[in-house]
């Protein structure tokens, strides 16, 4: 249960780091929270010959609003996301998903960025911002780009990041208006990992039909999934009309790599994912009719 | 392998040492420091037997690189007590309402605990439940937990000094609420 030895690096900037980064090559991992790097190193699931620690890197640091989104540096722990007034008011759907991030004590260590990075599908912060089209900024070598949620998550545990590539912040758009949001997951036991589970936002314009809707799914597939479908059906109509469980079907409808485990088959995550997203349709409504 | 030194402020004390980049927090609190009230149970992420206060929030010490730690303010589970051994509040809780059986996942435990009650001193039954959710215990159930942090909670008066108590008393479903 001891990781491999390796190489420990801890540049001063996001520069150095990329600079580290581009040096080291493949054999080189970046080191945020270590809240799911270092389980895979105890047990041995990863070797690496260096870590980069980006976690004190003043740069990848804050919450902030800036035109028309929210910027989160990469290093911003959960905690510190959990405790934002700007996060809660700005991006409601990233402080209520937060508390379903493992437990206080990974909160505490695990960040932001580290969550994005890693991309494991069940995880609330990829599907949130998949949901919500977040935009994820990333620094090489080569420069800075900036890569669309719809465009990052490549795979299972993968993104489109280049192995020497950072990634220092992320931007949540902010929504206004008559707005409600909610998550819903059914987990085992309080922080595990979710059998299924759904993020929402809704916006209703002042006649009560739909404007927009943004609904991220979460553990059911090898990435995290955006039902575009339903979002589809959902907008234009009036909200009174639209039948949450079956926009909760509809969710589901289109998945193909939902994924079977000891908590059951993909029939069954299927099926919790579809009630997950329609208490998550119900609640969110309820909160953007009473706006 | 390389060593690194780092130095590290453990309960107020500071200790330096050359470490490997790979040596967790945990492991030099057990060994460096020759704390071995911090304990391992699974040395990776789940049990939270090995929770400390890093600069005053709790964390896995098993998920942290002791390098990642340079600078910090530790505080173990030997911190707890007063330095004539008499048990802080939680603990002295956990004894009174029956909140530990073989001790092993305890002090994990009893850290979380001082720290959530310091952040929520009038916490609910589902608060409490929410803040037990990250340590694992295998005798007890969980209910005698419960009801320690229940106890500790009302043990503490409003100035934060604490009131003496009956120490033998089995804590009652709902105990007084501090007047």
């Amino acid at each position: 249960m001891k990781p491999a030895p390796f190489q420990y690096h801890a540049p001063g900037t996001a520069d150095e780091a990329a600079a580290a980064l581009a040096e080291l090559g493949d054999e080189a991992k970046v080191l945020a929270g270590g809240q799911s790097l270092v389980p895979l190193l105890a047990l041995r699931l990863a070797v690496f010959d260096h870590l980069v620690d980006v976690g004190r890197i003043a740069g990848l640091q804050g919450i902030e609003r800036r035109d028309g989104h929210l910027w989160v540096g990469a290093a911003t722990t959960e905690a510190a996301v959990e405790r934002s007034a700007e996060a809660a008011d700005a991006v409601p759907l990233l402080a209520r998903s937060t508390p379903f991030i493992g437990h206080t004590q990974i909160r505490n260590r695990g960040t932001v960025g580290g969550s994005l990075a890693h991309a494991d599908p069940a995880a609330e912060y990829p599907a949130v911002a998949l949901a919500l089209d977040a935009e994820l900024e990333v620094l090489s070598v080569r420069g800075p780009r900036t890569i669309a949620a719809a465009d990052y998550f490549t795979g299972l545990w993968t993104t489109a990041m280049a192995p020497d590539e950072l990634l220092v912040g992320a931007r949540f758009p902010v929504w206004s208006g008559r707005c409600g949001w909610a998550v819903e997951e059914l987990a085992r036991r309080h922080g595990d990992y979710a059998i299924a589970g759904a993020v929402v936002g809704v916006e209703l314009g002042d006649d009560d039909r739909v404007r927009r809707a943004a609904i991220g799914l979460i553990g059911l597939g090898s990435t995290p999934e955006r039902a575009a479908a339903a979002e589809a059906e959902a907008a234009g109509r009036p909200v009174g009309e639209i039948d949450a469980a079956a926009l909760g079907q509809a969710a589901v409808a289109g998945l193909d790599a939902v994924p079977a485990d000891l908590n059951g088959p993909a029939a069954y995550r299927r099926r919790v994912g579809a009630t997950m997203v329609s208490r998550a349709w119900a609640t969110a409504c309820e909160e953007a009719r009473r706006a | 392998m390389h060593e690194v030194p780092v130095e590290i402020v453990v309960n107020g004390r500071a200790h330096r040492a050359e470490v490997e980049p790979r040596l967790t927090l945990a492991d030099f609190l057990r060994e460096r420091c020759g704390l071995t009230g911090t304990h391992l149970g699974c040395e990776h992420g789940v049990c939270g037997a090995c929770t400390v206060l890093v600069d005053g929030q709790p964390v896995r010490s098993c998920l942290q690189f002791a390098v990642q730690a340079r600078g910090a303010e530790v505080t173990t589970v030997e911190a707890l007590a007063a330095p004539d051994g008499e048990l802080s509040p939680v603990q002295a809780a956990f004894r009174d309402a029956h909140g530990l059986q073989c001790g092993f996942c305890t002090p994990g435990f009893v850290v979380t605990v001082t720290a959530f009650l310091r952040d929520h001193p009038d916490p609910s039954d589902a608060e409490i439940r929410d803040a037990l959710s990250g340590n694992l215990c295998r005798c007890t159930g969980y209910q005698g937990i419960v009801a320690a942090v229940r106890l500790a909670a009302t043990s503490v008066d409003v100035s934060g000094r604490l009131p003496t108590r009956n120490v033998h008393g089995m804590v009652s479903p709902a105990p007084p609420p501090p007047s």
